[in-house]
């Protein structure tokens, strides 16, 4: 009991003190008037606010589609079909996010919504691979003797692939999140906000302040939700 | 209760038929073994009946009804089947996985429970050791035995079992046989049972049909299949040495009462009565029972001379192997082979002494046959 | 859920209105305007683009060099591979312009900082699978290559070392495709390379620019995920047997 709490909720909490603290720090004891204006509590908030949409909104979608998608994907009618877009996803997983938002900025032009955008297409890559390759990957005798049983191939679906697939399933979602967290640091280069702002703002205005806070505000975001799946992840299978 | 007729099966993609032209008729109650070397289609005439692969040409019958013509969700439902991979779902307890085909039929829970708890024990697993965990905490045997449990939870009046016993050793194999045929005793199903093992076709059969490339060779009674095989195929799968097979066929219980063998000596017997019938009895070892003939133990020519005491319960040795009355005369063999001496000693279930068979009276028998 | 709703029609009526028509108007002079620019510069891009390969390849060498060893070195110490192999996945799971912005404020604006942060990136795929390549040799190979009196430094050269290679270039694969990546950030850090192409187009608004660097970026990163794919496979054990030399 108290492991459980100290695991979900002491380790989180540390760290979000340690650098809770260290933007109190700085913006009570600014080194000059131009870290004074570029760094406040508003500005802080506004960007953690505005990382967390990106975040939120991309990853939904991606989850939503790349689930669905991969579930269909591994539907024996369209199996084919499967093995091509993993090709496609492997090569699009290959391009790198920076290229990825520099063309959508080129397509879409400026703003939040083309990050989101970018950013939801690209997390649903290795959800929708790790979606098909879990299902695709269950034992055939498995699911034959569920229908030689007289299961319907729905509920084999949720009763038998998706829960056998899940713990792939959730890697890919903990793959997908990283690369999404990453991606929306880079999303303040297409004027989409987000923690990416303080950096390079810090970095124009060459004040290693705000570079530390808004990188390490990054870096949080990152290590935290990495860790939390990470647990969450070694929970999910009791089975094997 | 199934009767077959015609079925073919072509995959697509290939031109020569896994299955071709397929007749056979099994009676209610009665154990069907197909039999044949791997690749012959054993598992896809099983597959064909309960629709996992629909027929390309023929028909079958399931009490008089085209199978074709039922949902085949409600077929595959009262059609008990244990897949040759054995199949358990990996992510389900033990108990989840029996309680499969219940949970698909919404069963109200007490009656689940009740229902998996019986088959457990009626497969030798206890449900509270084993009811939690997962396929993978156990041996292969154990799982074979979920398998079969699984199959049979909901009752159904047909099983299809695809080499049931294939994935373990031959001890455990053995003995999963046995009770297999225990069970089966007592509730009569319609079995049609894969293997490619020709004894324990032998041994499990009501008829055995015998198929090769696709097609059915001979489908007859184990004896009748021994003593009169279709043609060379037929007669080399069985083997040249069909009178030891006939071992397989006969219970322990049927020679029994043709041998006549001296009574064994209560525990409480006197020295000079042991020494007599050690020189009388052709076995050289006198079997000892206590008072209610459960099976104490046997003395030997050295036991006497070693150890003294007063009575024969004081020096006479335990017998590590005995037979059941339902074993097969094949089974007393294996246990004397195994065990180095010329006899063993029959036990019923409750462990009461019924006699002792020799070595020369399973020569008899195989002598009278050939 | 509300917001992500009004996000995905707001989205779509941008892109069905105004912008994907005139996309398509401007995609063609985009096209030109684009080709043209990159004949017209093409020296620029080349030397950018052997700017970036060589950041690349030299970060490359130094990350094998270091986390093989760190992978040797966990797989005797056993006690260190968690903590070791916990440390670097932390570190790979930072943003990368984060990272970067670290290396700034320890090593300043310039190729240093990219080198470093690169390197701390690629260490866990490669300290991963030399340690895991190694850890899950067949434990008979090894004890047989005892038994011959071979001693631990030559088993780890002649036996361990050879047989995990699969394993360890897969992990190499995976970080140099990655660093290619993270190597255009660091243009943004002064590290040179493509990126350049990314930053400047994106600030000064120039689509061929951007288009450029954006591509040319890509298709390293396919082209050396293919490559290290198939030097792979042809160099492998396995590879060769399979040829017959
Ligand atoms: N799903 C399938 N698709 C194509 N060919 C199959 C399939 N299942 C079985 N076969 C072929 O049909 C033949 C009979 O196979 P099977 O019934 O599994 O044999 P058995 O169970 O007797 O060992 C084999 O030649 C096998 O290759
Ligand atoms: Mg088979």
């Amino acid at each position: 009991m108290f492991r459980t709490l100290w695991v979900w909720i002491g380790i989180p909490l540390i760290m979000i003190g340690i650098v809770a603290a260290m933007i109190i720090y700085s913006v009570n004891n600014p080194t000059d008037s131009i870290v004074e204006r570029m760094l406040t509590y508003e500005r802080v908030f506004r960007v953690i606010r505005q990382h967390a949409s990106l975040l939120l909104i991309s990853m939904t979608g991606a989850t939503i589609v790349g689930v669905l998608g991969g579930i269909m994907l591994s539907r024996p009618s369209l199996y084919r079909a499967g093995r091509v877009v993993e090709t496609i996803v492997n090569i699009g997983q290959t391009v790198p996010s920076i290229a990825i938002l520099a063309l959508f900025y080129t397509i879409l032009g400026m703003g939040f919504r083309v990050a989101v955008f970018a950013l939801f297409l690209y997390s649903i890559l290795p959800i929708l691979r790790n979606t098909f390759a879990g299902i695709d990957g269950v034992d055939y005798s498995i699911i034959e003797a569920a229908r030689g049983m007289g299961m319907h191939p729905l509920r084999i679906l949720t009763k038998i692939e998706l829960p056998i697939a899940f713990p792939i399933i959730v890697a890919g979602f903990r793959t997908a999140i990283v690369i999404n967290v990453g991606a929306a640091t880079l999303a303040t280069f297409i004027g989409g906000g987000g923690l990416g702002d303080l950096i390079v703002t810090g970095l124009a205005v060459r004040r290693e302040m705000i570079i530390l806070n808004g990188a390490a505000l990054a870096a949080l975001s990152a290590i935290l939700l990495d860790y939390l799946i990470g647990k969450a992840e070694e929970r999910v299978v009791k089975w094997s | 209760m199934i009767k077959v007729e015609g079925l073919t099966k072509v995959f697509p993609g290939q031109t020569i038929p896994a299955v071709k032209d397929l007749n056979l008729e099994i009676k209610e109650g009665d154990v069907c073994v197909l039999v044949g070397p791997s690749g012959c289609g054993k598992t896809t005439t099983m597959k064909m009946i309960n629709r996992l692969y629909e027929p390309t040409g023929g028909k079958v019958y399931i009490r008089g009804e085209d199978h074709m013509k039922i949902d085949p969700i409600k077929l595959r439902l009262d059609i008990g089947y244990v897949i040759q991979e054995i199949g358990l779902f990996p992510h389900m307890t033990i108990y989840e996985n029996i309680a499969t085909v219940p949970n698909e039929k919404k069963w109200p829970r007490e009656k689940t429970k009740e229902k998996v708890e019986e088959l457990m024990h009626l497969v030798g697993l206890d449900p509270e050791i084993f009811q939690n965990r997962y396929p993978t905490a156990l041996s292969g045997g154990q799982r074979q035995r979920v398998g079969v449990a699984r199959a049979m939870v909901s009752d159904p009046p047909i099983m299809l079992m695809d080499e049931p016993f294939g994935a373990v050793d031959p001890i455990t194999r053995a003995r999963l046989q046995n009770e297999f045929l225990r069970i089966q005793e007592r509730m009569s199903k319609t079995i049609v049972f894969v293997t490619h093992d020709i004894d324990e076709a032998i041994k499990m059969s009501d008829t055995i049909a015998v198929m090769n490339e696709g097609e059915l060779i001979q489908h007859d009674t184990p004896s009748d299949l021994l003593s009169a095989p279709a043609d060379e195929f037929v007669a080399n799968l069985v083997g040249r040495h069909r009178s030891i097979k006939r071992l397989h066929l006969i219970r322990v219980h049927e020679i029994l009462k043709e041998v006549d063998r001296t009574e064994p000596l209560t525990e409480d017997a006197k020295k000079e009565e042991v020494e007599k019938q050690l020189e009388d009895s052709d076995l050289r070892t006198v079997i000892v029972v206590d008072r209610d003939n459960k099976l104490k133990g046997v003395i030997g020519a050295s036991d006497l001379k070693r150890k003294a005491g007063e009575v024969a319960g004081d020096y006479c040795h335990e017998v590590s192997d005995t037979v059941t009355d339902d074993a097969t005369l094949n089974d007393a063999l294996s246990v004397m082979l195994e065990c180095g001496v010329g006899y063993v000693a029959v036990v019923n279930e409750d462990e009461m002494y019924q006699g002792t068979i020799t070595l020369g009276d399973l020569l008899n028998v195989v002598r009278e046959d050939s | 859920m509300d917001q992500l709703l009004r996000m995905i029609v707001d989205l779509l009526m941008t892109l069905g209105n105004g912008t994907l028509l005139s996309t398509q108007n401007e995609a063609r002079g985009d096209l030109r305007e684009t080709i043209d620019w990159i004949i017209r510069r093409s020296d620029r891009i080349l030397d950018l683009m052997v700017e970036h390969l060589w950041l690349v390849l030299f970060t490359l060498v130094i990350a094998i060099v270091v986390s093989v060893i760190v992978g040797i070195f966990i797989s005797y110490y056993e006690t260190l591979a968690q903590p070791v192999l916990g440390v670097c996945q932390v570190l790979m799971v930072i943003p990368s312009i984060a990272m970067l912005a670290f290396m700034v404020t320890i090593f300043g604006i310039g190729f240093t900082s990219g080198v470093v942060a690169l390197v701390l990136y690629s260490l866990l795929p490669i300290v991963r699978n030399t340690y895991t390549g190694i850890r899950e040799l067949d434990p008979a190979i090894l004890e047989s290559a005892k038994g011959m009196g071979m001693t631990e430094r030559r088993i780890l050269f002649k036996i361990k070392l050879p047989l995990a290679r699969p394993v360890i270039m897969a992990g190499v694969r995976t970080a140099a495709v990655m660093m290619i990546g993270i190597a255009a950030l660091a243009a943004y850090v002064g590290a040179g390379g493509l990126g350049e192409l990314i930053f400047q187009g994106i600030g000064r608004g120039h689509r061929p620019m951007i288009i450029a660097g954006a591509i040319g970026v890509s298709i390293i990163a396919v082209a050396f995920d293919y490559i290290l794919y198939y030097g792979e496979k042809r160099f492998s054990v396995e590879g060769r047997t399979r040829e017959g030399n």
